[in-house]
């Protein structure tokens, strides 16, 4: 197989204007003859259904919570990032897709960020008139921040509800196109498989999450939005329910499976307490902005920070990285908290942890400016630990929190599979090996409202597609093999719960595939993860039958596709004999233990092919060409 | 600490529930709400009872799919606080604790404390939105909107639509859920041409859906996660008169 880009050719500013005045047009007429499946309802997920049918394709999305209102995106907090340059501080659409390149550590493709920079400002320009309550500035302006890995201030904010208020917008443009019975909404549905007739993908089987029924969609293009995998490492930033399914089910139906080791371990989240711990809290970047990051000078000071002297405190980051201070990028500020705190200088009970403070900002700005900028997530933070961080500095640990890998796509958001595309955190298009706060938000709805909107008309119009309809042998088939599976899970009925499998996979991938991977311990967790899935499929106990309201068997089904992936992240980790991003091997790393990226062998996108279960995956390589940007150490020094 | 716990157990939405109750020990006041009821689900399954079905995703007050009324409250003792952040430091060892799921005509049980919300989605459908196209809109910073105004708008947009109001009110009405959305979109310039018919297709559906009518009791602001103020409902009446008075035709 040949992985094609399809990257247009020319100068990197006219690609994207060149290629959408090439691609193929369905006429106004036409379309309503389309129906297209969206899996998923979050940022991309809605904003793709509603802008497909408000160009009139016949429109079926799908999620698996209770409303689309309340997919994962709800969840983030700090902003979104546009090349807007309101602030006139020297931003511009080529430094946004320069800073996102270098931030992704050079494992991103230069035309599809490029694209990405490029519509940024259209985002924010169609969420304010959708009503999006953005910060404003006492003129009534739109209000920005600064984020990691950036010296311009261009992030975008609602309070710390950024996801919440840019969903809310999507979801009112997915509303409308419902209520004009443009889009057919199909909640409390989980899409177990893709349907394939003659190569191309045109259709999902579902199980109906209340009444267990197995169902049939038939369509012309899918479209999955389903989100990143976050969850594989059990204890993670993301939604209980986000999972990997629909890709993966993606992935064994040809779609190649591109960089699955590159996962972001965000530097600030409220630290694990306990072994009942459900999910990890994020503590938005943002923070970052006006809070400092300190540990004590000397090994294992139990003082209380109030009593430990300014000149007993190390702040670090700034210490180390001058120039861009308490904002240097994630994968940076993380490894150096794991290092403070495998060095000894680690506070609170457990030791893994390390303060952020912001007494010098409530001292500058006054307690009442940081309230308005930071006030929920203070609150969430007392919340949760029971202290007040406006009079002691919060306790901070990295946590997982996203995954740069996905489905390997192309240009116009296709996977290897025709007619199947990927979007959103469920590809892996445009954040290279570590991805800059901000930009998800930004990747979501650029897929969704201003890219897959011209590309798949393209297909459409050009691909040959002859009717087929549920009663099709194909969807037979794959409902059977759906059906198979889940009674093979609720037969099994051995001692071991879904909860405690899960915990540790978790804790396997967490300890070899986590903030530091070594030959290894990579292998010796391959072999754990092996026995791990034995263990499920022979031991697992799933109460309860199909046919009704079953979240052990929905927690099952997740479960049984986290284990393999956790296999083919591992396998993806120890063929990557470098470090780059997120992606740290401690075999390689520099003198003053960054990451040491190996250009000549690594420049290139892994991606990987299921050839059968337990078989191993074969690895596709595609180039990684940078025409503008030079590549270099990254420095943030 | 060790609990007592009452808990709604309902099979589906045709049989008829009741409530069983369970003995739990060793709960950390660490612990959320949830996390409690995940040691207690371990426990039933562990005992091959079906574990207690319940709606939740996010776990940090965000996505609105927690519910539970606890002990009589909606998202149980704490105010301005879902129940996936309530934390068990908020009960005492000994203590004996009812969960149930929201009641409400409009809510239907599906299963223990799941529970049907549909109808939200069903009234956000009708006018919950500004109609702009995508790529039609002009550049974001065109229309100065006063800070003042935003915070407001935002406050009434930090509605997480999790049903609390409606589960707390006697009469079970959405009127502050509505009147949230309402509020937000007539105060900004961007939803000023649909104003009047907004409001008059999404209370006409409020309505069709079984929602009970406003007695003013002010509980549902009172139980609200994320305390959103009365004053929003004040706001749609206004909106709703005067749409109704000059009359447009919907
Ligand atoms: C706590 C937190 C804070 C964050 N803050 C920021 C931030 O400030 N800025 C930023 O840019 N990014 C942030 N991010 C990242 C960002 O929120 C996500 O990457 C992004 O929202 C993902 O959007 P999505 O549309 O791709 O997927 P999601 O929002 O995860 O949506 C997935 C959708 O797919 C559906 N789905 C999944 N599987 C199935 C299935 N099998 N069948 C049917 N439906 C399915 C779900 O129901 C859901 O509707 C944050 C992330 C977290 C966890
Ligand atoms: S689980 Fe999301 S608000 Fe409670």
């Amino acid at each position: 197989m040949i992985l094609d880009s399809k990257i247009p050719a020319g100068p990197i500013s006219e690609k994207w204007s060149k290629h959408k005045f090439n691609l193929k047009l369905v006429n106004p007429a036409n379309k309503r003859k389309f129906e297209v499946i969206v899996v998923g309802s979050g940022l991309a997920g809605a904003s793709a259904a509603a802008s497909l049918a408000e160009l009139g394709y016949k429109v079926k999305c799908y999620c698996f919570q209770d409303s689309p209102r309340r997919a994962h995106s709800i969840a983030a907090q700090g902003g979104i990032n546009a090349a807007k340059n309101y602030p006139n501080d020297g931003d511009s659409v080529y430094r946004l897709f320069y800073d996102t390149i270098k931030g992704g550590d050079y494992r991103a493709r230069e035309a599809n960020v490029h694209r990405l920079a490029e519509v940024s400002v259209n985002i924010i320009d169609q969420c304010v008139a959708q009503g999006v309550p953005f910060a404003r500035e006492y003129g009534g302006h739109l209000d920005n921040r600064s984020f990691g890995g950036a010296q311009v201030s261009r992030t975008f904010y609602s309070r710390g509800m950024t996801g919440q208020q840019l969903l809310l917008g999507a979801y009112s443009a997915l509303s409308r196109q419902i209520g004009l019975g443009n889009v057919q909404m199909f909640t409390r549905t989980e899409m177990l498989d893709v349907v394939m007739v003659d190569g191309q993908a045109r259709g999902i089987i579902t199980r109906n999450l209340v009444t267990g029924a197995i169902e049939k969609h038939a369509a012309h293009a899918v479209c999955l939005a389903t989100g990143g995998y976050g969850n594989v490492f059990y204890l993670s930033t993301n939604a209980r329910g986000s999972n990997v399914t629909a890709a993966w089910r993606a992935h064994k139906k040809g779609a190649l499976f591109a960089n699955p080791c590159f996962t972001q371990i965000h530097p600030t989240c409220i630290p694990v307490s306990g072994d009942h711990q459900s999910k990890l809290t994020l503590m938005s970047e943002s923070l970052r902005n006006d809070g400092r990051v300190w540990v004590p000078k000397a090994k294992g000071d139990s003082r209380r920070p109030e009593d430990i002297p300014e000149d007993e405190r190390d702040y670090y980051l700034e210490r180390i990285y001058p120039s861009f201070g308490n904002l240097v990028p994630r994968d940076v500020a993380s490894r150096n908290a794991k290092q403070m705190c495998d060095d000894g200088r680690g506070v609170g009970a457990s030791g893994l942890a390390v303060y952020l403070d912001f007494s010098d900002a409530i001292k500058r700005l006054g307690e009442s400016v940081v309230k308005q900028k930071y006030g929920n997530l203070f609150d969430m933070y007392q919340q949760i630990t029971g202290e007040n961080p406006y009079k002691t500095p919060m306790r901070m640990y990295p946590a997982v929190h996203y995954t740069m890998g996905g489905l390997w796509v192309d240009y116009n958001l296709m996977t290897t599979v025709p007619g199947l595309y990927a979007l959103g955190e469920s590809n892996f298009s445009d954040h290279g090996a570590n991805r800059l706060g901000a930009s998800a938000l930004m990747q979501g709805l650029a897929d969704g409202y201003f890219v897959i909107p011209f590309t798949i008309g393209d297909y459409l119009a050009s691909a040959n597609l002859k009717p087929v309809k549920t009663d099709h042998p194909a969807f037979a088939e794959a409902e059977n093999n759906v059906r198979d599976r889940i009674n093979k899970l609720l037969s099994i009925k051995g001692k071991l719960t879904v909860k405690e499998i899960h915990q540790k996979l978790g804790k396997i991938m967490w300890d070899y595939c986590g903030m530091a991977r070594s030959e290894e311990g990579l292998k010796h967790a391959k072999a754990l993860i092996q026995e791990l899935k034995s263990q499920f499929w022979n031991d697992v106990n799933v109460l309860g039958g199909g046919e009704e309201l079953n979240q052990s068997l929905e927690h099952a089904g997740r479960l049984a596709d986290f284990l393999e992936l956790g296999e083919l992240m591992v396998d993806d980790a120890l063929h990557r004999n470098e470090s780059c991003g997120g992606h740290f091997r401690t075999e390689y790393q520099t003198e003053e233990n960054e990451a040491k990226r190996d250009d000549e062998n690594f420049c290139y996108v892994a991606a990987w092919e299921y050839t059968g279960d337990n078989a191993p995956e074969n690895l596709h390589k595609e180039p990684l060409v940078f025409e503008n940007v030079k590549l270099s150490q990254r420095s943030y020094k | 600490m060790n609990l007592t716990l009452k808990v709604w157990r309902q099979k589906n939405n045709q049989e008829y529930g009741r409530l069983e109750t369970y003995k739990i020990g060793d709960i950390s006041p660490d612990m959320s709400f949830l996390e409690m009821l995940d040691v207690l689900n371990e426990d039933l399954t562990r005992k091959s009872i079906e574990p207690i079905a319940f709606d939740h995703d996010c776990r940090e007050g965000v996505c609105g799919m927690c519910s539970l009324y606890i002990n009589g409250r909606a998202h149980g003792p704490k105010f301005g606080t879902t129940t996936c952040q309530l934390h068990m430091r908020s009960f005492k060892d000994g203590d004996t604790i009812v969960i149930e799921p929201w009641r409400a005509r409009a809510f239907p049980v599906l299963r223990d404390l799941v529970v049907d919300r549909g109808a939200f989605d069903r009234i956000m459908q009708k006018g919950g939105f500004v109609s702009v196209d995508t790529g039609s809109a002009p550049d974001a910073n065109i229309i100065p909107i006063p800070k003042p105004v935003a915070e407001k708008a935002m406050d009434a947009a930090a509605c997480i639509g999790c049903g609390a109001c409606v589960a707390a009110c006697k009469n079970a009405s959405a009127m502050l859920f509505v009147s949230a959305k309402v509020s937000q979109l007539a105060l900004l310039p961007q939803g000023q041409v649909e104003r009047q018919t907004r409001v008059e297709k999404m209370v006409a559906q409020m309505d069709k859906e079984g929602f009970g009518n406003c007695s003013n009791t002010g509980a549902c602001s009172a139980e609200c996660p994320k305390e959103i103020s009365v004053e929003n409902i004040a706001r749609m009446n206004r909106e709703y008169f005067s749409a109704r008075l000059t009359g447009t035709e919907i």
